[in-house]
């Protein structure tokens, strides 16, 4: 039993090298939070709850791996099993971009979507890199894995990490996940399973995930991205604003050069087809002396 | 920006931004514009250019009135509007700002920017002796001297913002193509701009004191219509090293393409043709006297391609 004091950073790691697929995380997490749930999606696989979103915090995936050649006893690998979960990210993309403060770290350092105070702005879809969050529409706001937060508050540990038969998910403090998580790379490495690695267990993806994750491929396999690609939002703000500041001054220099024109003699006659057999204005009456005369009824 | 990864990956899901926000992007991009050309104008202009200034701040208070209404509704709860300004976290309540989230700078230049666009639209009928009260007379008369240019200068400045930002929000996430270009936000501003100049140059039709001033939006609309054209342009080639090109010009986002780039046709075809020429008098042609195709069509042809290309980048990853 693990001891919850607030404070301390907590989190998953998720070993999906003993992740079997059967998907009690996800219904222990869907009685837990009473999430309703969609319809089932049917694919040409095992995975019958598509993605993670409102309904879905928990949601293993079921990747196709089957090799192309025949592959000997003890070798084969149809299936890279996942549960996979909000990361929880030091740098987290959605509280960046969230405009309603909806979106905290909690005294466990966890990532919470407050729902009393998101208004379903969606500004957070568009930023989490992960796909995990989604709209509820009943609702009307945002919603995804919470690590349990009232649980935690009640001392208990996360009903997905209670449930997991294979300890694929384990639960506790970071400062003792993080340490147990590289042993276990070792001892596979030690096996010959050459090919586990961990993510998210250091600051390379977005400043270390309190949810990291044993891996048996690249993260790309697992629709992660890599340490290179995982970036935040706000890096686009400054091309952004400078290349519409660039744009702005060009705008207005040619407002003026389209307003300094008028003023100089005409020494061509507009050559546009459009206009060429359109008899000319009549003569303009002199300027008011007042710039800004009124003009009422001329519309 | 920073630097790409040799291979861009996106994982993210659709924010399923659709039609309030398409329409709140058009709708921005045209207030926006109209009330930085109506400044110019004013500003820049020649006397005679007065009733084309009012015009653009009549359209620039008509455009945004439907903003805030589009953005509500988008909202999953509508009612909490307010929370993007007011954090109602407990125990740190208090004013909401965020300069690196353009979402939540963008609700603050909105409410700054609509205060100057109702100054102005109010000025306007005040000028227009469309309102009559002594009172108000009064007030406007504060905006006669420097306090006016101050105005209309700022809230030029917070309507290039509104027409822009939008464009920069878009960038400020890990979608596929729009966080993949720093174009965009330039991109709207030209189009927004491109698309006022047409609708003023269409309106200008049913205020006749106006038409004087239409040989410089015919020509500022040529300009804006050759930057729209560059910034696609950029928008592409910054899509290239992502990997994401087919993704916004694939079929059917090449159809709505295609619209915006007809869109461009009188404004790149009119300087290639009559480059920036216009009379001494200021005006090609009588916009009363020209005909139906170059008065109405040729702008509502470019209206709509400012509206197929915000479709195109808002629709194109969702």
């Amino acid at each position: 039993m693990v001891e919850i004091t607030p404070g301390r950073a907590y989190g998953f790691f998720t070993d999906t090298s003993v992740c079997i697929g059967c998907k009690a995380c996800e219904v222990a997490c869907k009685e837990w939070n009473a999430l309703a749930g969609n319809e089932p999606v049917f694919g040409d696989g095992f995975d019958n709850t598509g993605s993670l979103d409102a309904q879905n915090w928990r949601h293993v995936k079921f990747i196709d791996n089957v090799p192309d050649q025949t592959m000997g006893t003890g070798q084969g690998k149809a299936w890279l099993m996942m549960s996979d979960v909000c990361k929880h990210c030091q740098h987290a993309s959605c509280m960046e971009v969230c405009p309603t403060g909806a979106i905290i770290r909690t005294e466990f350092d966890t990532v919470y979507i407050q729902p009393d105070v998101c208004n379903g702005c969606r500004n957070c879809i568009a930023a989490c890199p992960y796909d995990v969050i989604g709209l509820d529409e009943h609702k009307g706001v945002v919603q995804k894995c919470t690590l349990c937060y009232d649980r935690l508050q009640g001392g208990m540990e996360p009903a997905c990490a209670k449930a997991c038969p294979t300890d694929s998910i384990q639960f506790g403090p970071l400062d003792e996940l993080r340490p147990a998580a590289r042993q276990r790379v070792t001892t596979l490495h030690e096996q010959g399973v050459t090919q586990a690695r961990l993510y998210g267990d250091d600051d390379s993806v977005y400043g270390g995930l309190n949810a990291f994750f044993l891996l048996m491929d690249s993260p790309q396999a697992y629709r992660l991205p890599n340490a290179e690609n995982a970036v935040l939002p706000r890096r686009n703000n400054v091309g952004g604003y400078l290349g519409a500041l660039g744009t702005a001054v060009l705008a207005v220099l040619g407002s003026v050069l389209a307003l300094r024109r008028r003023r100089e003699p005409a020494a061509e006659t507009p050559s546009d087809a459009g206009t060429a057999s359109v008899p000319a204005a009549p003569p303009v009456p002199p300027a008011p002396p007042a710039p800004r005369e009124t003009e009422a009824g001329e519309q | 920006m920073m630097p790409l990864a040799d291979e861009v990956q996106h994982f993210a899901g659709a924010p399923h931004w659709t039609w309030y926000i398409l329409f709140y992007f058009f709708l921005a991009g045209l207030s926006g514009g109209s009330y930085v050309i109506a400044t110019l104008f004013r500003l820049g202009g020649e006397p005679s250019d007065e009733p084309a200034a009012r015009l653009g701040y009549y359209v620039a208070f008509a455009a945004l009135l439907p903003c805030p209404v589009m953005l509500i509704l988008d909202l999953g709860t509508p009612l909490r509007f307010w929370h993007m300004m007011w954090n109602t976290t407990p125990g740190a309540a208090g004013l909401n700002f965020k300069y690196w989230s353009p979402m939540s700078v963008g609700v603050w230049a909105l409410a700054v920017f609509g205060a100057f666009a109702t100054v102005s639209f109010v000025e306007t009928l005040v000028r227009d002796q469309r309102i009559r009260w002594s009172l108000a007379q009064r007030a406007v008369r504060l905006l006669d001297g420097i306090l006016g240019r101050v105005v209309m200068v700022a809230g030029a400045v917070a309507g290039l913002f509104i027409a822009g930002y939008t464009g920069v929000l878009l960038s400020v996430s890990n979608q596929p193509v729009w966080s993949d270009t720093w174009a965009l936000g330039g991109l709207f501003l030209a189009s927004g701009l491109s698309g006022s100049a047409a609708l003023l140059l269409f309106l200008v039709r049913y205020r006749r004191s106006a038409e004087r001033s239409a040989g410089p939006l015919v020509v500022s609309e040529r300009l804006y219509a050759v930057l729209e054209l560059a910034l696609i342009v950029i928008f592409a080639l910054t899509l290239v090293p992502a990997g994401t090109v087919d993704t916004a010009f694939g079929f059917p986002w090449i159809l709505l393409w295609l619209v915006a780039l007809t869109g461009l046709v009188p404004g790149i075809g009119g300087l290639l043709t009559g480059r920036l020429a216009v009379t001494p008098e200021g005006v090609a042609v009588s916009v009363g006297s020209a005909s139906a195709v170059r008065s109405v069509a040729i702008p509502v042809l470019v209206l709509l391609g400012v509206l197929a290309l915000r479709a195109a980048v808002i629709f194109s990853i969702q």
